[in-house]
Parts: C-alpha cells; sequence; structure tokens
C-alpha cells in the first residue's frame, strides 16, 4: 500500500501550484483593471467554460483519490476484508488500554483495530517518528471506531489522541507501542 | 491641524455625531464592538501563537484550552456577528429605500450581541469552562473537569447572542416585507418569493420578454438568503444551550443526568448541521451577497449573469443543508452513504458556487476597466483571494482518502478555517467598511491612506503567510487542539508567529486609523442618542 507520506507530498505539490497560481492571476487582474484595454465584456462561453471547469474538478478529484488512494476503498469495505490481526482497544479517563504491552504488526498484513471509549470523544491516530501522521480516526463514545491498515514496511508508531477531550486529554501518547517487524 | 486636534476631533475635524441619524450612529456602534472583540480575537490568536512554540508558564494549560474555546466563538459572534449584522440592518433599508421594521430591535440586537460576548468570555477566562465550540459530546458535561457554574454562564452568554441574532432575522424579513405607514400596500407574497430566489429561479426557463422582474435587489436576496440559515443556526445552537443547561443546572442542583442517554454520534451530526449552517452556508452566501454589492457599487454597473447568481444563491442555500457530513469522514460510525453523498459530493459544489461567485465578482470588475485601485477595491480583491486558498483546501479535506492524514491538523484549521475568515471573510467586510465609512460618517474622511496601505498589505500576507505555514506544518502531522511541549514544530510555527503579528500590527494601523479620522470626540458621540428621526437612515447633511 502507498505510503500516506507519498499522498501528502503529492498534495502539498498540488495545492502550492495552485495557491500560486491563483496569487499571481490576482495580482494580474489587479494591475489590468486599472488599465484600459481594447474590450471589457466577457464572453458568456469563458464563463460556461469555467463552470464546467469547475464541475469537472469537484468530481474527478474524489474519483482520482478512489483509484489512487487505497484505504480509501478499503476503509468502506473493512467488513468484509479479512483482517490478519485484531486489536481490541478501550479508552477511558484519559487512558488508551491496549491488549498487550506492544502491538505487533508483521509487513503487509492488515490490522484492524477495533476501538471504544467508555466516557468522552477522543482520536486514535498512529504517527512516525518524526511526529507525522499516519492515519487518524474518532473515537466516540457508545460505538465501534474500527479501522483498518495495512503496513507494507517495519517501522515504530506512536498512539495518540487525535481529539480533543479537554485539557486532561493533550497528552494522551504511548510512545513507540505499535511495532512492524519482517517476517 | 496638530497631533492633538485631530486625535480629538478626527481628520480636519469632518465628523460631526450630532449629524448621524439614530441609525447612522447604530451601524457605527455595531462595527465599533465588532472591531474591539475582533482585537481580542486577535491578541488571543497571538497568545495561541506564541504558546505553540513555547507553553508560557504563567498560562496554565486549562487556561490555553479556554482562550481556544473562546477565540472562534469571540471572532465569529463578537466580531464578524457585530459588523455583519450592523452593516446589513443598514444595508436592506438603504437598498430597499423604506426604513428598517424596528430600530428598537436591532438596538437590542448590538447590545445582546455585545454583553453576551462579554458573558461567556468572562465565563471561559474566570472559571476556564474549555468544551471547545464543537461540543463533542458528553465533554460540555464533564464536570470532572469543568466547573457546572463556569458553564452555566457560557451557555448563558452564547443564549444572549442567539437571541439578538434572532430579533435581526425579525428585522431583516420584516423590513423586506412590510408596508410601510403611509405606504402603498406592498406585495409581501412576490417580495418574499423574490428575496428567497424563486422568481429568479424559474426566470432562467422563461423566454427573455416573459421573465418576471426581482422586486428584490441580488445584495437583498443574498442577504435574506443567508438569514434562513442564521435563523437556521440560531435555533440549534439555541436548542443544544437549552440541553447543556439541563445537564449543568441538573449536577449543580445535586441530580446527575447520564451521559450517554444522549447519542454522542447522533449528537455530533446535529451539532453539525447546525454549526455549518455558518461555515458552508451564511459566510458563503453572506460574503457572495457582498461580493456582489461591492462590485456594483464599486462599478456603478449591473451583476454580470444577474439570474445565474441569483440561482446559484439558492443552490448555495440547499448545499448548505446537506453537507455536514464532511466533517465526520473520520467516524467509522457513520453511515458510508453519508460520507460519499453528503461529505464528499454535495461539498464538491461547494466549489462550483463559490467559484460563480468568484467570476461573475471579476467579471463584473473586468467590465468597468480602467478602475482606480481604491481602498474597496483592493480589500474586495484580497477578500476574492482568501477564498480562492481556503475553498479549494476544504474540497481537498473533504475526501474520504485524503481526510484519513489531514483531519484535526494544522491544515483544517490554517489553509481551509483561518485563510478563509481571515483573508476571505475579514477583508470582504473591510471592503464593505471602507466604502460605507463617508455614508455612514456624513463624509468623514480617511487620515491617512497609508496606513490603510500598510493594513492591506500586512493583513493580506499575514494572513495568507500564517495560513500556509500552519498548513506546512499540519502535512507535517502537527495537531490542533492540542499543546507541543518540546518545539516538535518550532519552525512552522515560528513563521506563521511572524505572520500573525503582521495581522496583530494590521489591525492596530487600521484602528489608530480610524480612531484618528472620526478623533475620540467622535468615538464617544457615538455612544450618545442621536436627536434626529429613528425612521430617516441617512441624514441631510449627506444626501
Amino acid at each position: 500500500m502507498i505510503d500516506s507520506q507519498v499522498v501528502l507530498n503529492g498534495q502539498t505539490i498540488a495545492y502550492t501550484s495552485y495557491a500560486i497560481a491563483i496569487i499571481l492571476l490576482m495580482l494580474w487582474f489587479g494591475n489590468k483593471i486599472t488599465k484600459s484595454g481594447k474590450t471589457s465584456n466577457v464572453s458568456s462561453t469563458l464563463f460556461y467554460s469555467f463552470v464546467t471547469l469547475l464541475i469537472v474538478l469537484g468530481v474527478s478529484l474524489h474519483i482520482v483519490t478512489y483509484n489512487t488512494i487505497p484505504w480509501a476503498k478499503m476503509d468502506l469495505d473493512r467488513k468484509e476484508i479479512k483482517a490478519d490481526k485484531v486489536f481490541d482497544i478501550s479508552m477511558e479517563n484519559h487512558q488508551f488500554i491496549l491488549p498487550s504491552e506492544k502491538l505487533i504488526i508483521n509487513v503487509n498484513d492488515k490490522a484492524m483495530f477495533n476501538v471504544t471509549s467508555k466516557d468522552l470523544t477522543y482520536g486514535f491516530g498512529l504517527f512516525r517518528s518524526d511526529n507525522s501522521m499516519l492515519f487518524q480516526m474518532q473515537v466516540v463514545p457508545g460505538h465501534l471506531n474500527d479501522i483498518l491498515w495495512q503496513f507494507d514496511k517495519p517501522g515504530v508508531y506512536t498512539i495518540r489522541s487525535t481529539e480533543y477531550s479537554g485539557p486532561k486529554g493533550a497528552q494522551m501518547i504511548l510512545k513507540d507501542v505499535v511495532e512492524v517487524v519482517a517476517n | 491641524m496638530n497631533f492633538k486636534d485631530t486625535f480629538m476631533n478626527g481628520e480636519q475635524g469632518l465628523f460631526k455625531p450630532a449629524t448621524l441619524t439614530p441609525m447612522q450612529k447604530l451601524v457605527l456602534r455595531f462595527v465599533v464592538i465588532g472591531l474591539i472583540y475582533y482585537g481580542f480575537a486577535v491578541i488571543e490568536g497571538m497568545i495561541m501563537r506564541i504558546y505553540q512554540i513555547q507553553p508560557i508558564s504563567a498560562i496554565p494549560d486549562y487556561q490555553y484550552f479556554a482562550i481556544l474555546t473562546a477565540h472562534p466563538l469571540v471572532g465569529i459572534f463578537g466580531s464578524t456577528y457585530s459588523i455583519v449584522f450592523g452593516a446589513f440592518l443598514f444595508l436592506v433599508p438603504f437598498l430597499m429605500k423604506k426604513p428598517l421594521w424596528s430600530y428598537k430591535l436591532a438596538n437590542w440586537t448590538c447590545i445582546l450581541i455585545g454583553t453576551g460576548t462579554l458573558t461567556f468570555w468572562l465565563a471561559g477566562f474566570f472559571t476556564h469552562y474549555a468544551p471547545l465550540y464543537t461540543l463533542y459530546w458528553p465533554l460540555p458535561a464533564d464536570f470532572s473537569q469543568f466547573n457546572p457554574l463556569g458553564g452555566t454562564f457560557f451557555v448563558l452568554g452564547i443564549a444572549l447572542v442567539m437571541l439578538g441574532t434572532v430579533f435581526f432575522v425579525i428585522n431583516i424579513f420584516k423590513t423586506i416585507l412590510y408596508t410601510p405607514e403611509g405606504w402603498e400596500k406592498q406585495p409581501s407574497k412576490a417580495l418574499f418569493l423574490s428575496a428567497m430566489g424563486l422568481s429568479g429561479m424559474t426566470n432562467l426557463f422563461r423566454k427573455k420578454e416573459n421573465q418576471k422582474e426581482h422586486l428584490v435587489s441580488l445584495p437583498v436576496a443574498a442577504i435574506a438568503r443567508g438569514t434562513v440559515d442564521t435563523a437556521l443556526n440560531a435555533g440549534i445552537i439555541l436548542f443544544t444551550g437549552v440541553l447543556i443547561l439541563v445537564y449543568l443546572i441538573g449536577h449543580q442542583i445535586g441530580f446527575d443526568l447520564k451521559n450517554s442517554a444522549v447519542d454522542a454520534l447522533l449528537y455530533k451530526n446535529w451539532f453539525w448541521w447546525g454549526l455549518d449552517l455558518i461555515a458552508d452556508g451564511l459566510v458563503l452566501i453572506f460574503v457572495a451577497g457582498t461580493w456582489y454589492l461591492l462590485a456594483m457599487l464599486i462599478t456603478g454597473k449591473d451583476l454580470f449573469m444577474q439570474n445565474i447568481a441569483r440561482a446559484a444563491l439558492l443552490l448555495e442555500l440547499v448545499v448548505s443543508w446537506t453537507v455536514w457530513s464532511h466533517h465526520l469522514m473520520s467516524d467509522q460510525a457513520q453511515p458510508g452513504f453519508l460520507k460519499v453523498a453528503s461529505g464528499e459530493m454535495v461539498t464538491a459544489f461547494e466549489l462550483i458556487t463559490q467559484g460563480l461567485a468568484f467570476f461573475i465578482t471579476l467579471a463584473t470588475l473586468w467590465s468597468a476597466r480602467p478602475l482606480k485601485m481604491t481602498n474597496p477595491l483592493k480589500f474586495l480583491l484580497g477578500g476574492l483571494l482568501g477564498f480562492a486558498l481556503a475553498v479549494p483546501a476544504g474540497i481537498m479535506q473533504a475526501d474520504l482518502g485524503l481526510n484519513r492524514i489531514l483531519h484535526n491538523t494544522q491544515w483544517i484549521i490554517g489553509p481551509h478555517v483561518h485563510v478563509a475568515i481571515l483573508v476571505g471573510l475579514t477583508m470582504t467586510l473591510y471592503s464593505a467598511i471602507y466604502i460605507l465609512f463617508p455614508i455612514v460618517t456624513n463624509g468623514a474622511k480617511l487620515y491617512s491612506q497609508k496606513l490603510a496601505n500598510f493594513h492591506f498589505w500586512a493583513h493580506l500576507i499575514g494572513g495568507i503567510g500564517m495560513g500556509a505555514f500552519m498548513g506546512m506544518a499540519g502535512l507535517k502531522g502537527m495537531l490542533r487542539r492540542t499543546i507541543y511541549l518540546h518545539g516538535e514544530f518550532n519552525l512552522y510555527m515560528i513563521l506563521a508567529g511572524i505572520c500573525g503579528t503582521l495581522l496583530l500590527l494590521a489591525f492596530l494601523a487600521f484602528f489608530y486609523n480610524i480612531v484618528m479620522s472620526v478623533g475620540l470626540k467622535g468615538v464617544i458621540g457615538i455612544f450618545t442618542p442621536s436627536k434626529l428621526d429613528e425612521k430617516v437612515l441617512v441624514s441631510e447633511v449627506e444626501k
């Protein structure tokens, strides 16, 4: 499975390019409207072409990501996919309660994290050692919160609550408790 | 004039509060209150910017989260609601050339929003009630972390703001529909249909010669449609406040109610449905309407593709009722079809509706070339750029794949929320303030154009820069709503802090410029009663 960092790198390039383009466009526009021009009317063809472009962009973004980001489809189909490992985790009083001290996963395994909260709304996220995020989900009390993830290379991850649950929740961190090991 | 004279009497002594009508004074009061609360929000923002670099020992974490809770509410309700409501209570009668339905009710709106904001801010400051604006159940009723008495006052403050909001809604619709004394009977039903955009929508399917005349101008139609979302949102927040209040008061009198009686996911859906009526409803609709008005006032021309613009506003209203699920894409218990249909697909329509408003405004400006680069025009362009940056950032995060790695990171709150609010919304409001300034002050002159230019560039660069550096930190995994103790993201946070300082300096320059324009006596005069007729909008001096 593609690493989530690769997706983030792609997003960074795409959005930065767009941001630079739109800033330059507005600078050009701001300069141009202060000067007389040959024509001042905007054609309806240009308008409808722009509308069509917006529709294509709006719809195609999700189609492209659904077909290129592997966890999107896996997430929607997770009930039908058999997990190689299942971890039942509960959260209460601003604490994670893990099934074992370390969560060991083999490379290329699909691991299911079933997380329940007994009091507040929390978050559940895995983070790399450089603090970047691998994935996250919300943990809502009274519901099963499950996420399936395939780990394609060895690594060590930190679990952290990704949702505000009051001042006590800010440091809900379990350092290096998930280990992905080679077979 | 020397400095002292200018400071006391305003630029060239042109601002004379005694010549102002009650409505002009009321608008200026709304603006002053809005700017003071904007100052609150900027200072709070700077405290939090410093805290993200290095936690401040004098401010404990529970105080930090109380600031984090108050900050968006002071910004949206205390500042934006004040400025927007004040402007619209003036503009609707101004554009419809009829008196406001009730001056007294408008005055109460001002008082309630001002005191309500102060009440919830003080409750947060003194008692550290901090469930954040998202209020994820059952956090607002968690009395192991929060003082129930503080929560009660907090909810009371919000309720006062919502009551003021309800008064605003009534006043706007009544003003559009009512018949002033001595006037020929107004066609209320036709006015309502025009205001809601239904007659504009049917015009799209009629031949040109059969198209109905618009009884309500496009900016008024936009205000009316945004006001529908304002009303629905006030209902949701009031209901939510009452629910929390039941738990708060129950605890204080010794009856602890069962938190699990309220389903956390259902509550989250309910809350976000209501909150998105602000974020994706009234903000986008009000902003689009304000862009149209500003473009028409700046160019003196009709709006490009007016019927499409009217229809798009109606579409935006419907879209705003059906997009809430993009806030629950990381909630695994949320049904998948809601994530895809509401979260992804309907949300993508916002790219279209806001893109249309963007294009229509630019095309209208283009049609009037050459234009002078005035303060209203440059701030309008800044506002347009803000939304052009922030809306696509929001569409990206409302995606099943990307949300998994973006939700609750600084990406959400930086390039999307802060760029939308600080650059898009606030610069649009500044444009409106600069254009309305001579009208509501009977021709007062701006003290310094150099300060206005500094205000523009410092705000634009500060706002975009802060959003960008927060976004970069978000892409590196930095969460929002938490505290980093070891400087993990210091490079980005220092750069964001420098940009935040620019925003603070921009505000100080603007505030100083306005105070020097109207003078200290002028500021005081705004808050003294006017002796002129309440029904007159602008005094004869201005006319």
